[in-house]
């Protein structure tokens, strides 16, 4: 660079100057931005913004919150035994239906990917979309699960002798965390497993031609060279589903067992701000809570990100 | 040494490695059908084979009083049926219509304009994802109330309309096209909206068609309990959840509910499907 005598001051003031040149000439972008982060903002970050401090305060929602410093995040980890047990659930839980439905939902995809013909695809595609489709199906599950001898998984393991009396599915301690990982698994190929699909529907076929012409044998390495590499904003989008929906569950023990659940064997962080931000209105308390699972799964999705870098272009 | 003689394979793939694929897919769909066959199955069941044991997968006589009972007990209501379904309707097609092009035209932006702002707005949206607390709600609450739109439509439409999720999964795909289509469109004249519009869109279109079914499934199940308090102003689900949780001498009625809420994101679903496989085998522009 032959300019290096170029004053500091000046540079700063023609990169300003720049940025609002920049500005100006893209008008028509803040434009197309602007409905959408309007909403945005009132709807989603106002809310969250108002909610972060509270993790500081008493808040009963009567009187106005009462700032108690770091109070709250001592109780938690110093006091409450139950929010320790509920951390150790999350991460159980986590670890167990997060990478799972993870490569379930990419796996399946790809097998879908590969069945000949539009219906064999939709169909299949429809069926293990289905149960995020169909929402509130928990009263079927807890029919399923029932403990007396009507309850479908009861009659028919009885029937076929592999257990030799009834088992009180949803309420037993030693079964619940199954029982719940098993229906979590069950709803987690949402949003992930679709957009994946959908990933696999854009990637141009002259891309599999010429990796067969470069020397492509068999499906591993089609799937190695040329799907993964060419997948990478979805495989970041479903990583993202997937954190969210492990390290934020809660509805399936809440909404098919009994809450809590018997010595809180499913009893997850977000059970645990249930419990206090909406039975026992300690709003101040619910809100910590909610903002060390906040801070993990920040943890999670940077670790995600490091993981998915190479294909990713940021 | 011996001499390899490698099987010339077509890169697609082996037919055993295609019935493994196929056997796969089957058990496992069978696991995932089987709760939403049994939800249908339960809502034709007449009340006496409820309490047959052992238990039936099938049904001995189907009938359809469960949807008469369904429509029975809404229809007595103080508020019409209709109403509740009008509600529903409203409701999801404006959120569902407003999020796809809101959330396109801003994605579009973010992933493919270089202007100032723009990498704000992306860590944003991507640190929005990932925030879940039972507090924000009670927080919305004030918002809304302060903006006076509790008890309004309003208030159980603009909050599902910019979800983080919508511009993040419009912008991972638009990410993906080649700069270059967008800057041959630009030099043939183009403004960034006509540039969304019309190169941009037609090609992503498994990814907006996939942002309808994500968007009609959502909004298809919004309750509006604690914004709405209106009557007339609810939507389906608030009142055919009640029936749900009302015990077994209604189960029926209660499965007639579930299989009723579930079956519009399913026509729809498999309609959009159809048609994200059709347009993609046909289309030549991606690079």
């Amino acid at each position: 660079m032959d300019n290096n005598s170029t004053p500091v001051r000046h540079i700063e003031d023609s990169k300003l100057k720049y940025t609002l040149r920049e500005m100006s000439r893209n008008k028509g972008a803040y434009v197309m931005l602007a409905p959408f982060f309007i909403l945005f903002a009132f709807m989603t970050a106002l809310p969250v913004l108002m909610s972060l401090p509270l993790g500081f305060t008493n808040f009963n929602m009567v009187s106005f919150p009462q700032f108690i410093g770091f109070n709250n995040f001592y109780t938690m980890f110093m006091e409450d035994e139950v929010f320790l047990i509920s951390i150790q659930n999350t991460l159980v839980f986590a670890i167990i239906t997060g990478p799972v439905s993870y490569v379930l939902a990419f796996m399946l995809a790809w097998f879908i990917h590969q069945l000949p013909g539009h219906a064999l695809k939709t169909i299949f595609t429809f069926i293990f979309y289905a149960p995020t489709l169909a929402g509130n199906v928990y009263a079927t599950w807890q029919l399923i699960f029932s403990g007396d001898a009507h309850g479908l998984a009861n009659a028919y393991l009885v029937d076929m002798g592999i257990i030799t009396r009834s088992r009180e599915w949803l309420t037993d301690g030693n079964l619940i965390m199954g029982v719940v990982i098993v229906v979590q698994l069950w709803i987690s190929l949402g949003a992930g497993f679709l957009a994946i699909r959908a990933g696999f529907q854009g990637i141009d076929g002259a891309r599999y031609e010429a990796g067969a012409i470069e020397g492509i044998k068999n499906r591993a390495q089609e799937l190695l060279y040329i799907t993964i590499p060419a997948m990478g904003p979805q495989l970041l989008f479903a990583a993202v589903m997937q954190i969210v929906a492990s390290f934020a569950a809660g509805d399936v023990s809440r909404l098919l067992t009994s809450f809590p659940t018997t010595d809180y064997r499913a009893h997850s962080v977000m059970n645990h701000a249930f419990d206090y931000g909406s039975l026992r209105f300690e709003m101040g308390y619910a809100a910590g809570i909610c903002f060390i699972l906040f801070l993990s799964m920040l943890l999670a999705n940077w670790g995600i990100k490091k993981i998915l870098g190479k294909y990713l272009d940021e | 040494m011996k001499l390899v003689i490698k099987k010339r394979k077509k890169y697609s793939g082996s037919l055993g490695g295609d019935i493994a694929i196929f056997i796969m897919l089957f058990l496992l769909g069978a696991f995932m059908l089987f709760p939403i066959y049994l939800s249908i199955i339960q809502s034709i069941k007449p009340p006496e084979e409820f309490f047959l044991f052992p238990p039936r997968l099938y049904v001995i006589s189907p009938t359809s009083q469960n949807f008469v009972g369904l429509l029975e007990a809404t229809s007595s209501m103080w508020i019409p049926f209709t109403r509740y379904l009008f509600n529903s309707i409203l409701v999801t097609v404006a959120v569902t219509g407003f999020q796809i092009i809101l959330a396109s035209m801003a994605a579009y932006v973010l992933a493919k304009v270089k202007t100032p702002g723009v990498k704000f707005f992306n860590k944003t949206i991507e640190i929005a994802l990932l925030f879940t607390s039972n507090v924000t709600h009670i927080m919305l609450y004030m918002v809304m109330a302060y903006l006076g739109m509790i008890d309004t439509y309003f208030a159980i439409i603009l909050p599902f309309v910019a979800t983080p999720l919508s511009i993040f999964f419009m912008r991972q795909f638009m990410g993906q096209l080649p700069d270059s289509i967008i800057e041959a469109a630009q030099m043939d004249g183009a403004g960034h909206f006509r540039t969304c519009w019309q190169v941009v869109m037609p090609n992503v279109k498994p990814a907006w068609i996939t942002l309808i079914i994500f968007a009609f499934t959502a909004a298809w199940q919004i309750n509006g309990w604690s914004f709405i308090f209106n009557e007339a102003l609810k939507p389906l689900p608030t009142v055919l959840l009640q029936l749900q949780g009302s015990g077994i001498q209604r189960a029926g009625v209660g499965a007639a509910a579930t299989v009723f809420l579930m079956s519009p994101p399913m026509i729809l679903f498999v309609f959009c499907q159809g048609n994200v496989l059709e347009t993609m085998a046909h289309s030549g522009l991606k690079e």
